[in-house]
């Protein structure tokens, strides 16, 4: 668990995680492409979160896709949250989301 | 077959042989998967059943590929979704890779039919499934949420 929260306490981790989110099973050239980071730098960041097992990687055909894992995430939520918070977590969430809706 | 929308990997402290067994065993899927055991020969080419508690089908396929302990394709077709069950076979893939104490097991479950309602359904369940399995391999205790079809099962949520 350690390796999880030291690969996310890293805004550039975060903002590659958050382009899988939004598009999942891109290759190292299609990540590169959103970031203003260099290659090396990507592969670097790649690495770490695969060792947190933040990220999978799948072989399909000639490209290495990459895909955001959710399974460790998954892991600290069911850690730390208890099941019958989930609906009230859920609620105040969703109110969250409205209310900065509407003011923005 | 398209690229895969999702790949789930999961890292348990046990080894291939009791992983396999939990992954295969009525026993053990109860346990973890809401409920629910598998039916089938377990060899290339046999029928495939995935059957909840209520003894209705849920799921049905194919064998594709079995390699004890290391690899297991299968077709799968959802049975009791009317929103779903018009939908051709997907894919199921389960790979199992020895590291060190641990197993490294790789879910992929993957469709040929553009944004497929399936695959968004079963991506949804996936990830509790595998925490439960994981839960169950390493304490002897799968996740209470999964141990039968409840309101909190994965037909239902959102």
């Amino acid at each position: 668990m350690d390796a999880v929260f030291k690969a996310l306490a890293d805004k550039s981790r975060r903002k590659l995680l958050d382009q899988l989110r939004a598009s999942n099973g891109q290759t190292l050239t299609e990540l590169c492409g959103h970031l203003d980071m260099s290659r090396q730098a990507v592969t670097k960041h790649l690495g770490l979160l695969e060792a947190a097992n933040l990220i999978a990687t799948v072989w399909h055909g000639r490209e290495k896709l990459h895909y955001l894992n959710p399974t460790p995430l998954h892991e600290i939520y069911e850690r730390w949250i208890g099941k019958y918070e989930r609906h009230r977590l859920h609620a105040l969430s969703d109110l969250k989301k409205g209310l900065e809706l509407k003011k923005g | 077959m398209e690229k895969p929308k999702f790949v789930y990997v999961t890292y348990i402290r046990t080894t291939p042989a009791k992983l396999w067994q939990a992954l295969l065993d009525p026993e053990f899927t109860r346990r973890y998967w809401f409920g629910a055991h598998q039916e089938s020969e377990w060899k290339p080419g046999a029928v495939w059943r995935n059957m909840m508690g209520n003894g209705k089908v849920a799921d049905s396929g194919e064998i594709l590929e079995i390699e004890p302990e290391r690899r297991l394709v299968l077709t799968w077709r959802n049975e009791f979704r009317p929103d779903l069950c018009g939908e051709p076979h997907s894919r199921l893939t389960y790979e199992l890779e020895k590291k060190g104490n641990s197993v490294k097991l790789t879910v992929i479950h993957q469709s040929d039919v553009p944004d497929s309602k399936l695959i968004e359904a079963v991506s949804e369940g996936w990830p509790m499934v595998l925490a439960s399995l994981k839960s169950l391999l390493e304490t002897g205790e799968s996740l209470e949420e999964t141990r039968s079809w409840s309101e909190e099962g994965c037909s239902t949520q959102k």
